[in-house]
């Protein structure tokens, strides 16, 4: 049986697809029992998702224009 | 892009150029794309060879092969935190708000995890940027930063244990 210790180092192996069939079992087999494991994975994953709704950092107006500027000229060129 | 620029170059005018170098450089060359990988892929390892450029000429080299200086090698959780039969000593508390989409675009958490992003080392930071503000697959990440897949993941998980950590930290402060 995994201890809480281990199920903390190995959530990224488990959330990520990277444990073999077996120690993916034993983790879930320790979830499945674990209360405080269970809200330490979900908060782990929650960290991970919420990441991926970031809005992109804004470019500035002036570099923004530029881009779209020599876009237009590429654009145009072919 | 912008984002991962900044994980190369602290300085955000010079984050800037880069960006705006990639792209004219993804223009000039896209008829040269071969579709071998996706185009989102190919923009950023443009863009991550002009930073690492920057970076050689600027004179600041960074070692993306090893796992960082501030590495240990040891467990990414503190392990106080738990009993010597490896149980919790000190169980995560619940958090104010679990949902992803809402801790992403509430003011508050937004800050709090952008703080957190820029707090950590640069490799750690590149590779949580790539992997979960971009959504890039493991291996493409790999490619890109010249990682092992077992490095990238201890950085991963070392960058993923801090964002939790420092946004526990805000929560229990927010209570």
């Amino acid at each position: 049986m995994l201890t809480c210790k281990q199920i903390a180092e190995l959530v990224t192996a488990y959330a990520e697809g990277q444990l073999g069939v077996a120690d993916r079992l034993r983790f879930q087999l320790h979830l499945g029992l674990c209360a405080n494991c269970r809200t330490y994975v979900r908060q782990m994953k929650a960290t991970a998702r919420a990441l991926g709704r970031l809005p992109e950092p804004e470019l500035p107006p002036e570099l923004e224009a530029e881009l779209l500027r020599r876009f237009e000229g590429w654009k145009s060129k072919r | 892009m912008l984002r991962l620029a900044t994980t190369f170059l602290k300085d955000r005018s010079v984050a800037e150029e880069v960006v705006q170098d990639a792209w004219l450089a993804a223009l000039d060359g896209l008829d040269a794309f071969e579709a071998r990988s996706s185009l989102r892929t190919w923009l950023f390892s443009i863009l991550a060879n002009k930073a690492r450029n920057r970076v050689v000429r600027e004179g600041r080299s960074v070692p993306w092969s090893a796992l960082g200086g501030d590495d240990d090698g040891g467990p990414a959780v503190d392990p106080d935190r738990f009993h010597v039969d490896g149980h919790w000593n000190e169980p995560p508390a619940r958090w104010t708000e679990e949902d992803p989409e809402r801790l992403a675009s509430r003011a508050e958490t937004r800050a709090a995890i952008e703080r957190a992003i820029a707090g950590l080392p640069e490799a750690q930071r590149a590779v949580i940027t790539l992997r979960d503000v971009e959504g890039l697959e493991t291996g493409e990440i790999c490619n890109l930063l010249g990682l092992t897949v077992t490095n990238q993941r201890v950085l991963l998980h070392r960058a993923r244990t801090r964002l939790r950590q420092s946004l526990a930290k805000f929560m229990a402060g927010a209570r």
